[in-house]
C-alpha cells in the first residue's frame, strides 16, 4: 500500500497496518511526537489500534526539548 | 493596511502563551510590541541567573516568578496591555480552563513531555484554534534550517532537529529568531481573521 508519511510518498507490504507497526517499520523511535491521521490528532493510546490504508495521509511529528 | 491599523486590530485580540522562558518571554515582548491587547501567560518557575543568556529578565529580578517580572517587563513597554498571569504548573483540565478564551495559543514550554501533553490537550479541546509551537532551536548557526511546518491549524516553529542538551544549550539569538518566528505566524494568523 502507498501512504503520504510525513509530505512523502512511502510503499508498505500489504493493505493495512497500524500506527505502532509502521513506527516498528520506519524504525521510528522517538520518545515524544504528534501523530496525525489524514488531519487527525491520534493519541499514544489508540497507535495499536488505528489502522492506515492505502492512500492515507499520515504526520509524525518528532518533539524535542527545548524553549 | 498602515501601522495605525494593524495595531488597531491587533488590540482587539486576546493571545495565550504557555510558558515564560526563552521562547514565551520574547515572543510576548513581541507581540506586545506589535500591539496585542491582551495576553494570558502562565508559568510556574523562578528567574536564575542563567536563563538572563536569553531570556527577557534583567539582573536584579533573579528570584522573582517569571510572570511576575514579565508583566512588570511588558507594562513599561505598553502600560496599557491587558495581562492576566498564572503561577502554576498546567496539567489538562488548566491548561483548558486558562487559555479557553484566547484566539491563539503559543506554546512554549522547554520539556518535550510538556510539549506533548499540550498539544494533545489543545488539539482536542479546540481544534479550530491554532496552535504555534517552537520546536528545535538549540545551539547557533544553521539559521536556514529554520521552518514553519505547517498542519492544519498547528503551526510548528524551529528546525524539529536541534535538541537542548549539555552540549548543545539554548543561546539568545537563536532563540529569540524562533520566538519572533512564533509571534510573527501569530500577528498574520489575526490579521488574516480579522478580513
Amino acid at each position: 500500500m502507498k501512504l503520504v508519511l510525513n509530505n512523502r510518498d512511502e510503499v508498505f507490504n500489504g493493505d493495512q497496518h497500524t500506527i505502532s507497526e509502521i513506527f516498528k517499520i520506519m524504525n521510528f523511535t522517538f520518545p515524544r511526537v504528534v501523530v496525525k491521521l489524514n488531519g487527525r490528532l491520534i493519541k499514544k493510546p489508540q497507535y495499536h489500534e488505528t489502522i492506515v490504508v492505502e492512500g492515507d495521509n499520515l504526520e509524525v511529528i518528532h518533539l524535542i526539548s527545548g524553549g | 493596511m498602515n501601522y495605525k491599523e494593524i495595531q488597531n486590530i491587533l488590540s482587539k485580540f486576546s493571545v495565550g502563551i504557555a510558558g515564560a522562558g526563552g521562547l514565551g518571554s520574547n515572543c510576548a515582548v513581541a507581540l506586545v510590541r506589535s500591539g496585542i491587547g491582551h495576553l494570558v501567560i502562565a508559568d510556574f518557575d523562578t528567574i536564575e541567573s542563567g536563563n538572563l543568556n536569553r531570556q527577557y529578565y534583567f539582573r536584579d529580578q533573579i528570584g522573582k516568578y517569571k510572570v511576575d517580572a514579565l508583566k512588570d517587563n511588558l507594562l513599561r513597554i505598553n502600560p496599557d496591555l491587558k495581562i492576566d498571569i498564572h503561577k502554576k504548573m498546567l496539567n489538562s483540565d488548566s491548561l483548558i480552563s486558562t487559555f479557553n478564551d484566547v484566539s491563539v495559543l503559543i506554546e512554549a514550554f522547554d520539556l518535550a513531555e510538556q510539549k506533548e501533553r499540550l498539544v494533545e490537550t489543545a488539539l482536542e479541546a479546540w481544534p479550530d484554534r491554532p496552535l504555534v509551537m517552537g520546536v528545535g532551536m538549540a545551539g547557533y548557526g544553521k539559521t536556514e534550517k529554520l521552518k514553519i511546518h505547517v498542519s492544519g491549524n498547528l503551526y510548528i516553529c524551529g528546525d524539529g532537529i536541534e535538541e537542548i542538551g549539555p552540549d548543545n544549550p539554548p543561546i539568545a539569538p537563536r532563540v529569540g529568531i524562533v520566538a519572533n518566528m512564533q509571534a510573527d505566524k501569530t500577528v498574520e494568523l489575526l490579521l488574516k481573521k480579522y478580513r
